[in-house]
């Protein structure tokens, strides 16, 4: 049962880590173009050879 | 009629490079047509590998174009070049316009969202053993006390921290003296928590702090989707306003031309006009002959001429040559700035609309406080003690909880209006689409709206149009131009002259051919009609080429569309009262008025707000203060800026008929808000005396809290309008 009281702490920072992964996401932009983002998949990247 | 820049050798876009930190200069485009992956790859690349350019970044969703220069002073203009062969034009931002504001009520409203996200499911976490407990599960006492100040430690500062947007709300609209929704939520958030914290020092049994941090952030998803949505139609209306021309060309003294922002132009200054651009500030012609159309500014269709040394209005189209004019007022005292105090005094009166989501608050905050007062009231007086009465009394706010009131209405929005944006309706806020869904009379102008707003040439053999087009490409006279559009692309004449206000003269197959004034071109005959050119070799006969301003095609169509729908249709204009007998006639639209002033306009408006909430549909000027003083109003994406930025909604697709969809999809959006209510309304019946019962515990408040969200947001994405 001890076990707990380090199981919960990391439960608790695990999703502390979330919250600040998830506004660095927002803070480097990755939600303002979602069409582009979409569409740049698809274009050829010309500098790599194949 | 979006003004185009005209990148003459003089042109200069200096005005709209901003200096980055690392002394680069930045400049943003819009760029229109970009629509795939191979658009940006084309426009990126070509555009890098422009001289002076070290990057450049196209977000697709926005169509804005980011280029960064590698020096602060560098020149643009060739990117608009390069652009422009590629098939896409560009424009570039005004700084003003574009200014990025940073969006500090967004950033913290993402903030709180994230932290009560966190926060509701860490504490949750916490909450099921001891749910698991209620339904007999084997949890001793102390196990519970510990799991619920873990629950207390995790959930209690994200709630406070979370709630904080709606407590600052609720202190400011008290203090004002008044009740918004944010002053139940804050009551109820504050008092669970209190009372959480009490039982789980007393060893108690009911701990709500999940359910208080997932209640904030519910009503947090809610306040997030309409800040989104006002964000969204501010930044694409900014993005419209930022095509029409916000620069004019400036001369200094040696007549160098510097395009410089519409803020910057001081009475005295000297300015050109190019012809197809308009008259930026109030002046005084200095050099060049005008021919201007004012019909954006009065509704007439006619072109009026005015001599060196006339006065001229901003906002006025040239139509003749190149012009010199002196400004006598800077761009805030122009003509343009009577009509704005009109607009001022119209908003005002539209700022009294109430919303629904306000109207419902008005009702819920008294019900659901004096039903828990009662609860606290009566349990105490029938022997429960004030420990299990206040505990009740909470369970009822909690499960009262306007999250799906919160949420019923801005759900709803959003899914209407990201419908209306793809069909191209521009909806400023969500209180202009609640208003459109209560109209039931519409207001049309004629010029611009259920015209084209510019001449076509009328019935004239095609062997005559092709030669006469010749000709007529190379002019940017609006005649000249509807002969060119007639005939269709093809080849132009030699030797092509053309005389400012006179016509155009040009040789076809080894003759001398003139297009223009009967006087330019030997008319034997001349009716003085602005609305008809002459054309024909020097030594042949004549030809009359006589225009119209076209009604739209679907102009018919749309009236019978707005008739269908139970709405009165009716005619308010500037222009002569002939002109708009015909368009009403061919529109179908029996009730018409003429002659009208920019006041005429707003005063019939109000006449009729009085028996009918008014639909304005309008694109000039002098339509700009009806717009604002209508129940709603559209302008279609041609408009000028005053006139959008009075109107509601801003048609960005060309056509009328995509004002029937907007009121199909904004009444389509109330019914199903009013849905939304009802079912709220159903939930709380039950809930309600369930709590005063003391049948909830915290489990099922978290359950039927979300559940009760999450049918409000199914039933806002029913949204929809007749395909």
């Amino acid at each position: 049962m001890n076990i707990i009281f380090l199981l919960a702490p990391f439960s608790v920072a695990l999703g502390l880590l979330a919250v600040a992964a998830f506004l660095w996401t927002l803070k480097k932009g990755q939600y303002d173009d979602f069409e582009g983002a979409a569409a740049r998949i698809l274009i050829e990247d010309e500098d790599t050879p194949d | 009629m979006a003004v185009t820049h005209d990148l003459g050798p003089a042109g200069d876009m200096r005005a709209f490079v901003k200096p980055d930190v690392r002394g680069h200069g930045r400049v943003d485009f819009l760029v229109r047509g970009a629509r795939c992956a191979g658009c940006i790859s084309k426009i990126e690349k070509a555009v890098s590998a422009l001289p002076g350019v070290t990057a450049a970044r196209l977000n697709l969703s926005t169509g804005r174009l980011t280029v960064e220069l590698d020096t602060a002073g560098g020149d643009a203009r060739h990117v608009v070049v390069a652009l422009d062969t590629l098939g896409y034009p560009a424009t570039p931002f005004d700084p003003a316009a574009a200014r990025v504001r940073a969006d500090v009520e967004g950033r913290r409203l993402i903030l709180c969202l994230a932290v009560a996200g966190f926060g509701a499911m860490n504490a949750m976490m916490f909450s099921v053993p001891i749910w698991a407990g209620l339904f007999g599960q084997e949890l001793g006492p102390a196990t519970r006390v510990l799991m619920m100040w873990m629950s207390a430690i995790v959930g209690a500062p994200c709630a406070v921290f979370a709630g904080m947007p709606f407590f600052e709300s609720a202190w400011r609209s008290l203090r004002g003296g008044h009740a918004n929704m944010d002053v139940p939520i804050s009551v109820g958030v504050i008092l669970t928590l209190v009372i959480s914290f009490s039982e789980t020092i007393l060893r108690g049994r009911d701990a709500y702090f999940d359910a208080a941090v997932s209640l904030l952030f519910l009503l947090l998803v809610g306040r997030w989707l309409d800040h989104l949505l006002r964000g969204r139609a501010r930044s694409a209306a900014a993005d419209l306003l930022a095509l029409q021309s916000p620069t004019a060309a400036r001369l200094d003294a040696e007549g160098a031309e510097a395009l410089v922002p519409l803020s910057e132009i001081r009475p005295g200054d000297q300015l050109r006009v190019r012809p197809g651009d308009r008259i930026p500030v109030d002046g005084v012609i200095e050099a060049g002959l005008a021919e201007l159309d004012n019909s954006l500014l009065t509704g007439e269709t006619t072109p009026v001429i005015i001599p060196q040394g006339g006065n001229c209005r901003a906002g006025a189209l040239n139509l003749s040559g190149v012009l010199v004019l002196r400004a006598v007022a800077g761009s805030e005292d122009s003509a343009l700035a009577a009509v704005a105090r009109l607009v001022e005094a119209g908003a005002q009166s539209r700022s009294r609309y109430v919303r629904l989501a306000d109207r419902a608050a008005a009702i819920y905050v008294p019900v659901v406080h004096a039903a828990a007062l009662l609860t606290f009231c009566v349990g105490w007086m029938v022997g429960l003690g004030p420990r299990e009465a206040l505990i009740r009394a909470v369970a009822v706010l909690i499960v009262t909880c306007p999250c799906a009131l919160g949420l019923a209405v801005p759900a709803v929005q959003i899914a209407a209006t990201s419908r209306l944006f793809r069909r191209g309706i521009l909806v400023k806020s969500g209180a202009a689409l609640e208003r459109l869904a209560e109209v039931d009379h519409v207001v049309l102008d004629k010029t611009g709206v259920l015209t084209e707003g510019r001449p076509e040439l009328l019935d004239a053999s095609p062997a005559i149009v092709a030669r006469a087009a010749l000709l007529a490409r190379a002019s940017r006279h609006p005649l000249a131009q509807a002969i060119a559009r007639a005939a269709g692309e093809g080849p132009m004449a030699e030797d092509v002259v053309e005389n400012p206000g006179q016509g155009v003269e040009g040789v076809i197959e080894g003759r001398t051919a003139r297009l223009g004034r009967a006087g330019f071109v030997d008319a034997p005959e001349s009716s003085g009609s602005e609305s008809e050119l002459w054309f024909g070799f020097v030594d042949g006969p004549k030809v009359r080429l006589r225009f119209a301003d076209a009604l739209r095609s679907d102009a018919r169509a749309t009236v019978d569309g707005l008739k269908a729908r139970g709405l009165g249709v009716e005619i308010l204009s500037g222009d002569l009262a002939g002109a708009v007998s015909v368009a009403a006639d061919a529109a179908g639209v029996a009730t018409w008025r003429a002659g009208l002033t920019p006041a005429d306009k707003a005063a019939a408006i109000a006449a009729l707000s009085g028996s009918h909430k008014v639909l304005m549909v309008g694109d000039g000027l002098n339509d700009a203060a009806a717009l604002a003083g209508a129940h709603a109003g559209i302008a279609p994406g041609t408009a000028l800026e005053a006139s959008q930025n009075a109107a509601d909604m801003v048609l960005t697709a060309p056509g009328l008929a995509t004002i029937l969809e907007a009121i199909d999809v904004a009444r389509s959006a109330r019914r199903r808000a009013l849905e939304n209510f009802g079912f709220a309304a159903l939930y709380n019946l039950i809930a309600a005396p369930a709590a005063m019962l003391g049948l909830i515990n915290p489990f099922v408040a978290a359950l039927a809290m979300s559940g009760s969200s999450l049918v409000v947001t199914l039933n806002a994405l029913r949204v929809g309008g007749r395909r």
